[in-house]
């Protein structure tokens, strides 16, 4: 194995973030303010997957107070302290972007029986 | 001795303890073996040749393997001189990347990417002109200077010519991890050169 990979591995998180396009999870992170420390809770579907090794990241979408929110999250961020999978959706593709132009009822996605251990 | 032959593995993204991901790039330095040592006496200053990256006998020629055979066992395809402060070196002594330690501020010397030919804008970012609406002026460099007066073009005229390929230092990147086990350092931001390209670590005096 090459030694960047090795590196990489390094940082990789014990255990390891496994969400896949479609699914409804909810992110619980670390927050850090002044001294104290609280965990907030970022719930949404994963519109989309990127790069690899340290570098994964996951985007994030959900609807807040009527207006669309995404944000991105690196999968080996220790800031991330756990990911709850909520439910499973029917997906054909590998990318949701089609969901930012859609809304309301049309913005949902069939779920997929019997997939559900959170 | 603060200095380290090394070669440039690649860039990759860590996190710290504290959930912030750092861009670094990944130099194997070392170890590396003092070969002659100079001294005020005989020299007239004071230097220690280092060599990185032991190699076959078949890529050295004759000279170089002679040269080297006088003071080291292995031979090496990386030979620098760098300079010493007081304390003196012995011929064979090995370095290693545990004379730097985390956080240490780092100037690393490389060959950077050889560009070619480059034009201005490229190579000086000038701006150019438009792609469209019939302009005509493109990627050119525009005017190079005046007329009569002074009849030539002034020197150090920005002008199209080769890129890259050149000695280039970065200075004051820190160090965020050494892997003594692996020859590695992390480097935080990026340094000259290709993957597998061959660069000078110094530790400099910020640190």
């Amino acid at each position: 194995m090459n030694v960047l990979d090795q590196v990489e591995q390094l940082y990789f998180k014990e255990n390891p973030v496994d969400v896949k396009i479609g699914e409804t999870i909810r992110v619980h992170l670390k927050i850090v303010e002044g001294e104290k420390e609280r965990i907030q809770v970022f719930e949404g579907v994963v519109i989309a997957l990127r790069g690899g090794g340290t570098r994964a990241m996951m985007t994030v979408r959900k609807i807040a107070f009527g207006v669309g929110v995404e944000r991105m999250f690196p999968l080996h961020s220790p800031q991330i302290v756990k990911v709850e999978r909520v439910r499973v959706g029917k997906v054909r593709r590998a990318k949701l972007y089609y969901l930012r132009t859609k809304k309301g009822k049309a913005a949902r996605l069939k779920e997929v029986e019997g997939k559900k251990n959170a | 001795m603060k200095t380290l032959l090394g070669r440039k593995l690649g860039m990759t993204q860590i996190y710290l303890p504290t959930g912030q991901a750092v861009s670094v790039t990944i130099v194997e330095a070392g170890p590396c073996e003092v070969l002659q040592v100079k001294t005020p006496e005989k020299e007239g200053y004071s230097a220690a040749q280092i060599g990185y990256f032991p190699v076959s006998p078949k890529y050295l020629n004759k000279p170089e393997r002679g040269h080297q055979q006088k003071y080291a066992k292995n031979l090496y395809r990386y030979i620098r001189e760098v300079r010493v402060d007081a304390q003196p070196q012995t011929p064979g002594s090995i370095l290693t990347v545990e004379i730097f330690k985390e956080g240490d501020s780092l100037d690393i010397t490389g060959q950077s990417k050889g560009k070619g030919f480059a034009g201005v804008m490229k190579r000086h970012h000038f701006r150019g002109g438009d792609a469209t609406h019939g302009s005509m002026f493109h990627r050119e460099p525009g005017s190079i200077g005046s007329s009569a007066y002074p009849s030539r073009v002034l020197k150090n005229k920005k002008l199209p010519g080769h890129m890259g390929d050149k000695r280039i230092t970065v200075k004051n990147l820190k160090l965020v991890a050494v892997k003594p086990e692996a020859n590695l350092l992390f480097i935080k931001g990026a340094v000259p050169g290709a993957n597998g390209s061959f660069v000078i670590v110094n530790k400099n005096s910020f640190s």
